[in-house]
């Protein structure tokens, strides 16, 4: 099932495979993730879809015995190819927010300036930035008369929030979210999941859950990940309401997984 | 209820009494080395500590130089150890192939468990030269016109024990940094590689903050060895009682004293000099153990942050 209604693909993946030392982890994953809307990946624990998002950003890149092949195409250059653009500017435009949130242990401010800081941006820009993604985050209302604590002394739900900041500071054109809701509360986690579905026609989001509601909720496609394969993929409300496998129906419907 | 007590009990005793020799052998060694120490000690008083004469053959003596010699010897040796510690410890856990990092970590660990007679052998008859043909002439060539470069380069001196001694450190700081890093919880890391940062980014960024409370612990015990090393110190130090401030003249700590004099201390006044000198030891390091206790204390309670 490709896109709809006009909906460019942002990211094409074409027969990707993952390895860890010789395991195999994705086999011949096939993708296409569209521009400026929110993807979910979604499937039982350990089908692949953490490791899937990771070739994104080339994070595989930090450990050796890693490795995948295949083409993983952000606007048409492959970049699981080093020598087409390397680590470093492949994640000043892939951004990712994790499952645990990951403050580091320094202010605010500088959390959020860490990204745009290492682009050389200093000064009033930094400053705007700064502010901007902390307001993106919708976070502004409860850390602007105290920007110079330390992250760390945030709860958990705004620790997602001011790590959402951080990685939009670096406006970047994919944010890539891992389970960025699993370690949250009710509450925090309906901040987070509004959050995400405003990020739609500004950002190309990925978010990995294995909360279905979730994925239903909050995004317009939903990919189906089963044993390092994809199943089915395609938009959300037909994966959840006709699905075309077997497997999908019964994974949505709680009969495994 | 009475057959379960008693192992119970038993344990508790045998425990205690292990925990109880830690602090009695060390009040022990302090009121030994106190009670050799009167005699000096009631002749000089406190005046002991900063006398600088360290003559045996007139009677006098003073802590000054070997005090002064020890301090010298030990942060010199930390100022040179802990930039190569951190960046060995950088190495194996964030750089280095996996080929490499298993056995170079044991390398490190090797060089721990090397005895200090022998580092101070190859100081002597290794290091000593290559440093007063080469290292020290350079020196002084460049860096003449300071103080600390001044003199005959002989390879015999201070600069040669800071040197020996801050190899003697290096390792104890780098496996400790080493494990410290490897206890950095990786999503910390990735975040900051997610955000575009290299791996030298990531060191300064997220590593070093995270483990800056382990490090300062590192160091102190670094810092503890350093003050405390004998054989290797008195084999390169030139055993000298007089304080210059070139880096190249022969000097002495008040473990290499100890070493070279307590065998020909004859005269009751010498001796007690001598266990007066070990106490100031003594309680020097353990003053300093206390101030890096504070310092970590300090550091952490500001929330690691």
């Amino acid at each position: 099932m490709a896109l709809q209604n006009g909906d460019e693909p942002k990211i094409r993946v074409q027969n990707l495979d993952f390895f860890y030392d010789g395991r195999q982890a994705l086999r011949s994953n096939n993708l296409e993730i569209a521009r400026n809307r929110i993807t979910a990946l979604i499937g039982p624990s350990g089908c692949g879809k953490s490791t899937h998002i990771r070739t994104y950003n080339r994070m595989f890149d930090l450990y050796p015995g890693h490795r995948a092949t295949g083409e993983v195409l952000l606007d048409g250059v492959n970049i699981l190819d080093s020598r087409a653009i390397d680590g470093i500017s492949l994640r000043s435009r892939v951004g990712m927010v994790f499952q645990k949130p990951t403050p580091f242990p320094m202010s605010i401010r500088e959390n959020v300036a860490f990204g745009p800081k290492l682009l050389g941006v200093r000064g009033s820009e930094l400053e705007d930035r700064v502010v901007a993604a902390i307001k993106a985050a919708a976070l502004w209302d409860e850390v602007h008369d105290r920007l110079d604590a330390s992250g760390l002394s945030l709860s958990g739900g705004q620790q997602q929030r001011l790590c959402i900041a951080r990685a939009l500071a670096v406006e970047p054109e994919v944010l890539l979210m891992d389970e960025p809701a699993s370690a949250l509360d009710p509450i925090a986690t309906t901040r987070i999941e509004e959050l995400i579905h405003d990020m739609a026609g500004r950002y190309t989001v990925v978010i990995v859950t294995h909360n279905m509601q979730q994925a239903a909720r909050v995004s317009d496609y939903t990919a189906f990940f089963y044993m390092g394969e994809i199943i089915e993929h395609g938009p959300t409300n037909q994966i959840f309401t006709s699905p075309a496998e077997k497997r999908t129906e019964d994974y949505i419907t709680g009969r495994f997984g | 209820m009475k057959r379960k007590q008693l192992p119970d009990r038993a344990f508790r005793l045998a425990t205690g009494f292990s925990a109880a020799t830690i602090p009695a052998v060390v009040a022990a060694v302090g009121v030994m080395l106190a009670a050799g120490a009167t005699t000096a000690l009631l002749r000089w008083g406190p005046s002991f500590l900063w006398r600088s004469q360290w003559d045996a053959a007139h009677g006098e003596f003073g802590a000054w130089t070997a005090l002064c010699g020890t301090l010298i010897s030990a942060f010199l040796a930390l100022a040179l150890a802990i930039p190569l510690a951190l960046g060995v410890a950088v190495f194996l856990t964030e750089l280095a192939p996996r080929w490499l990092a298993g056995p170079a970590s044991l390398a490190v660990e090797l060089m721990a468990a090397v005895p200090s007679i022998i580092y101070g052998m190859w100081g002597l008859f290794v290091l000593a030269p290559v440093l007063s043909e080469h290292v020290e002439p350079f020196l002084q060539h460049t860096l003449g016109w300071l103080p600390f470069f001044q003199g005959a380069p002989t390879g015999i001196g201070m600069f040669t024990a800071g040197l020996v001694l801050a190899l003697m450190v290096v390792p104890y700081i780098a496996a400790i940094a080493r494990d410290l890093f490897t206890m950095v919880p990786p999503q910390v890391k990735e975040a900051a590689v997610g955000l575009g940062a290299t791996r030298w980014e990531v060191v300064r960024a997220v590593v070093l903050p995270h483990t800056r409370i382990g490090l300062v612990g590192a160091v102190i015990l670094g810092l503890g060895r350093a003050l405390g090393e004998t054989m290797a110190v008195t084999f390169v130090i030139g055993n000298s009682h007089r304080l210059s401030p070139s880096l190249f003249a022969a000097s002495g700590t008040i473990a290499s004293t100890l070493a070279n004099e307590f065998t020909e201390a004859t005269d009751e006044l010498h001796l007690s000099a001598l266990m007066a000198l070990g106490l100031v030891l003594f309680a020097m390091t353990f003053a300093i153990l206390a101030l890096g206790r504070l310092l970590v204390g300090r550091t952490s309670a500001q929330g690691g942050a």
